[in-house]
């Protein structure tokens, strides 16, 4: 506590002694000649100006060029690599933008300071000029805009028929993840029939989920299109897979949907960044206390290695012995409710 | 030459002519004249102070969730003094630093940007640079600030309430704004939030009504729109947008009310929640609403809530620049078509906050089209600041240093948008430190600094004739200024380590986990720029009451109205006749004159024997 007293009456202090010096400098202006005071304050602030616009500069691109080990590494999917070249391209548009108008801003600003004896220019507009600075930014936009929009296209566009199917169910504060089995078709739930047993609520009265499994880590083949179907359970969260490049909502009663191809494993990745290295799913929309804390690994492996732990999968139906009860669980679902097939959201 | 100047503008006051003289001097009480006062200038105060006290305390919270994310896990005591069981042992708690991050966001961008920049500035130059008296209806006037008073007291409320302050963002995104069982500030806190915006928007429609009406009817004679200094065209275009927006917030405030009280489901549907699906009162499952629709209420006014926080800032900055450059505002009907295109953008773009909300991929095409085109006439803007400041004669005041400051942060904010705004990239850059880093500069601090820059511009207009004192502006100017970058700069490189936002603590995921120095780097700079600001509010107290004097009517030898006014106007602005206006607010350098003011006309110019062109405006 006398550590927190200390610091504030420090900064108290130091701000009290600003203050007496700025009241005493002000005087001090007024004593001597304001203008000649006011000639050489700003002579003070062009200069700062010239050297925050250098040293701004310097360490701009220094500041990024040092950190560039951090940024992440090159996607490990497919359309990660186009969003990467339109980073650069857009980096291209907007550095040298930002550093020439940065330049005339601080060289102006320098340059033309109120010196005795200067007048200034009067100079109103200049259509030509301004058609010319109003049209170069349109037309670049657009080039912009054209790549954008067939860029989004191809990435939010039909999932390829051959795409793995895997669900992503996110509530507070955990993802549950079900894969479609070797139909490769999600079953249908309700949110009725969630219970201890059954985290998503499968209907098992419907054939497709008697093969569908929940897993505890997400296991993709690489080079192999898939597609998460995805949805939440409470509240809204996003489902983030930063390395590659994979983001998109989870809603309550709206699902949603992202399909990629990853083309890179975890052994590959963990070769160049440790043997520590896991690809990661996050989630990046908040969704109450605990949302940083939304963690589930992703592992990405060869055709074979998945094969191998597919085999070792067992379809949840078969888990929890459902199919050796007598006729199945079918009456058991019934007897609960009566489920409703048009109220199912996953297979929309 | 400047001399001659002020000498005709005295002349112009006294023999003003045809104008009755409309006496405004009665007797007013304290409380008529300081409370519930319905002089523009003294509701531009109170709105301007209520800012300055939601400001400080929008930044100290900023501050206080910045040590938890530099030194995760570190004991502060000064936290458990301040925040009690939501700090216990000095360690903030998740849900503590969820509502910080959430009323942080909601007062800066409502109760400061908005209503202490533009309720503050509209309110004080509406009427003197148009050459009104007043406001079209004081009474209105009075009811917007108590209006806004009160909804800052709802919210200050919802700050000591047993559960706690609303926690899920500024956008309030239901389900978890609807269901209390989602989060602790769902509960109570969210409905002293819903009621505090309904009253905030209530203040701005008041205020706004208020700005359009008397823009466009009682500005003075001569004063043709193309007259207008650009603060009035900035403020007059910010109203028209709020007018428009404020009302579907409203809207869609009313209908999460809805959900959250009445078993309405607008925006609930399949929701399984502790333990239990929810359901109405008869027993159904809640279904059919869209968590979506609330996104697109709320972005109809969200985006153009950043512009009605923007326009007022570029608005004084074109006026602050010109005044300061003595150069007239280059391409002046460019900069009005500009702000009239963004006005108009502005309302087509809203849905590019939700690229990846669960949006048809289709209808985000359209809106990357005008998000990106609305840097169009943003760029224009920037290219005729600099052009306005080129060949000047430029004036270091600290109000300059502020509007300089604002040009550059509204082009580095305003490229980052070029990223975001393109939905291909908002895949990776959505919710992460990239957003943060990008509106922070291009909204928050660039309508910050437009607001220090007016304030410091318009101080003497605000306090008697009082100036600030100039040498602490410049210190809080240089501090601020290289504080705020070293704030906000680096959070691109963490948006580039798709890092999101939001996350208390950044421990847990090994991918965002690499920033420990840059993150106490970041902190550090937030804590000397928020205590730079006391050198303002420091500045600003004691200037109102013991700043000097200011010994002319203009001290910046400015073209425009409101220093035409006395050193201490009372209401009704001007004693005599409202003066009337013979050409554009930006006669600036023209015939080697320094200033022209807007009330002298070619002919006087010539009777004192003064070399004048025709102007064209």
């Amino acid at each position: 506590m006398s550590a927190t007293v200390l610091g504030i009456i420090t900064i108290a202090l130091v701000l009290i002694i600003l203050f007496q010096i700025s009241k005493a400098s002000e005087s001090i202006a007024i004593l001597k000649d304001e203008e000649k005071a006011m000639e050489a304050s700003n002579k003070v602030h062009a200069f700062l100006f010239m050297a925050f616009l250098i040293v701004g500069l310097i360490g701009s691109f220094y500041s990024a060029y040092w950190f560039k080990e951090a940024y992440l590494p090159f996607p490990s999917s497919e359309h990660g690599a186009w969003l990467r070249s339109m980073f650069q391209w857009t980096l291209v548009v907007t550095v040298p933008v930002f550093v020439i108008t940065h330049i005339a801003l601080f060289y102006f600003t320098f340059k033309y300071k109120k010196e005795k004896g200067r007048k200034s220019y009067y100079y109103s507009h200049n259509n030509k000029l301004e058609l010319i600075w109003t049209v170069i930014p349109a037309i670049v936009m657009i080039l912009l805009v054209y790549e954008g929009i067939r860029n989004w296209f191809k990435i939010t566009g039909p999932a390829p028929t051959e795409a793995i199917v895997v669900e992503a169910t996110a509530q507070q504060f955990l993802w549950t993840i079900r894969y479609s089995g070797e139909d490769n078709e999600l079953g249908v739930k309700n949110i009725r029939l969630i219970g201890p047993d059954n985290a998503v609520g499968q209907d098992w009265t419907d054939a497709a989920n008697k093969d569908d499994f929940v897993a505890n880590e997400i296991h993709l083949p690489i080079g192999k299109p898939v597609v998460f179907k995805l949805n939440a359970l409470d509240v809204l969260h996003s489902f983030y897979l930063p390395h590659f490049r994979v983001k998109m909502d989870c809603v309550p009663g709206i699902p949603t949907q992202f399909w990629f191809t990853p083309t890179k494993t975890t052994a590959e990745m963990r070769k160049t960044f440790g043997p520590d290295f896991n690809y990661e799913l996050a989630c990046a929309e908040l969704c109450g206390a605990a949302h940083y804390n939304m963690r589930k690994v992703v592992i990405v492996e060869t055709e074979e290695e998945y094969e191998a732990w597919l085999k070792e999968q067992q379809p949840t139906y078969k888990q929890l012995g459902l199919d050796k009860l007598e006729g199945g669980a079918d009456n058991m679902a019934e007897e609960e409710m009566p489920i409703e097939k048009e109220k199912d959201i996953s297979s929309l | 030459m400047a001399v001659t100047d002020i000498k005709l503008h005295h002349e112009i006051v006294v023999h003003g002519h045809d104008d009755h003289h409309d006496e405004h001097h009665h007797k007013e009480s304290f409380i008529s004249k300081y409370i519930f006062s319905q002089d523009h200038k003294m509701i531009a105060k109170q709105f301007l102070i209520t800012g300055i006290f939601w400001s400080f305390l929008g930044v100290l919270m900023s501050v206080l969730f910045r040590l938890q994310l530099a030194w995760p896990g570190e004991t502060f005591p000064i936290m458990e003094t301040l925040l009690g069981k939501w700090a216990e042992g000095g360690i903030l708690t998740p849900s503590g630093y969820y509502s910080l991050v959430t009323i942080h966001g909601t007062v800066m961008v409502f109760f400061v940007l908005t209503a202490g920049l533009s309720g503050t500035f509209s309110n004080l130059l509406i009427p003197l640079q148009c050459g009104a008296r007043d406001m079209a209806s004081p009474f209105l006037n009075m009811l917007s600030y108590w209006f806004f008073f009160s909804a800052g007291l709802v919210m200050f409320i919802s700050l000591f309430i047993e559960t706690g302050p609303f926690g899920g963002g500024w956008t309030a995104y239901p389900p978890l704004s609807a269901l209390p069982q989602a989060d602790p500030g769902s509960g109570a806190g969210m409905t002293y939030w819903i009621l505090s915006m309904s009253l905030f928007i209530i203040s701005s429609l008041l205020g706004g009504l208020n700005y359009i009406t008397t823009v466009l009817n009682m500005r003075t004679k001569g004063m043709t729109m193309m007259r207008l200094p650009l603060t009035i065209w900035a403020f007059f275009f910010t109203a028209i947008l709020g007018v428009l927006s404020f009302p579907v917030l409203l809207s869609s405030m009313i209908l999460l009310l809805f959900d959250r009280g009445m078993g309405t489901s607008f925006y609930l549907s399949d929701i399984y929640i502790a333990g239990a699906p929810l359901t109405n009162v008869a027993g159904e499952v809640l279904q059919g609403g869209s968590p979506i629709l609330y996104q697109h209420l709320f972005w109809f006014l969200g985006h153009p809530e950043v512009y009605i926080i923007i326009l007022p800032a570029m608005g004084m900055v074109s006026e602050i620049l010109a005044t300061n450059s003595k150069k007239p505002i280059f391409g002046y009907k460019a900069m009005v078509l500009s702000i009239l295109a963004i006005t108009v953008l502005a309302f087509l773009v809203w849905a590019h906050h939700m690229f990846i909300s669960g949006l048809n991929p289709f209808v985000a095409s359209i809106f990357v089209l005008f998000t990106l085109l609305i840097a169009v006439p943003s760029a224009i803007k920037v290219f005729n600041w600099i052009g306005t400041i080129w060949r000047g004669n430029i004036n270091f005041t600290p109000a300059m240093l502020f509007a300089i400051g604002f040009v550059s942060l509204f082009i580095s904010g305003g490229l980052t948008g070029i990223f975001l705004g393109n939905s291909a990239l908002d895949i990776t850059l959505h919710d992460t430190y990239f957003v943060t880093a990008h509106f922070h500069i291009v909204m928050g601090l660039a309508g910050g600094f437009g607001l220090l820059a007016g304030v410091y511009h318009w101080f003497p207009k605000l306090f008697n004739g009082r100036m600030m004192n100039n040498t602490l502006g410049y210190v809080h100017f240089w501090v601020t200024f290289v504080g705020s970058y070293c704030i906000f700069w680096p959070m691109h490189y963490q948006g580039m380590t798709g890092v999101p936002r939001r996350y208390y603590s950044l421990e847990y995921f090994q991918t965002f986990d690499i920033y420990g120095d840059l993150k106490v780097f970041i902190t550090v700079a937030a804590i000397i720029v928020f205590f730079a600001q006391f050198l303002f509010v420091i500045n600003f107290f004691y200037s109102a009451v013991k700043g000097k004097k200011m010994t002319s009517l203009n001290p910046w030898n400015s073209t425009t109205l409101e220093w035409t006014s006395p050193i201490e106007p009372g209401h009704g602005n001007w004693v005599g006749p409202i003066p009337h206006v013979h050409r554009w607010a930006y006669d600036y350098g023209k015939d080697g004159h320094e200033f022209i003011p807007q009330t002298v006309s070619d002919d006087q110019m010539r009777a004192q024997g003064l070399k004048v062109t025709e102007s064209g405006h």
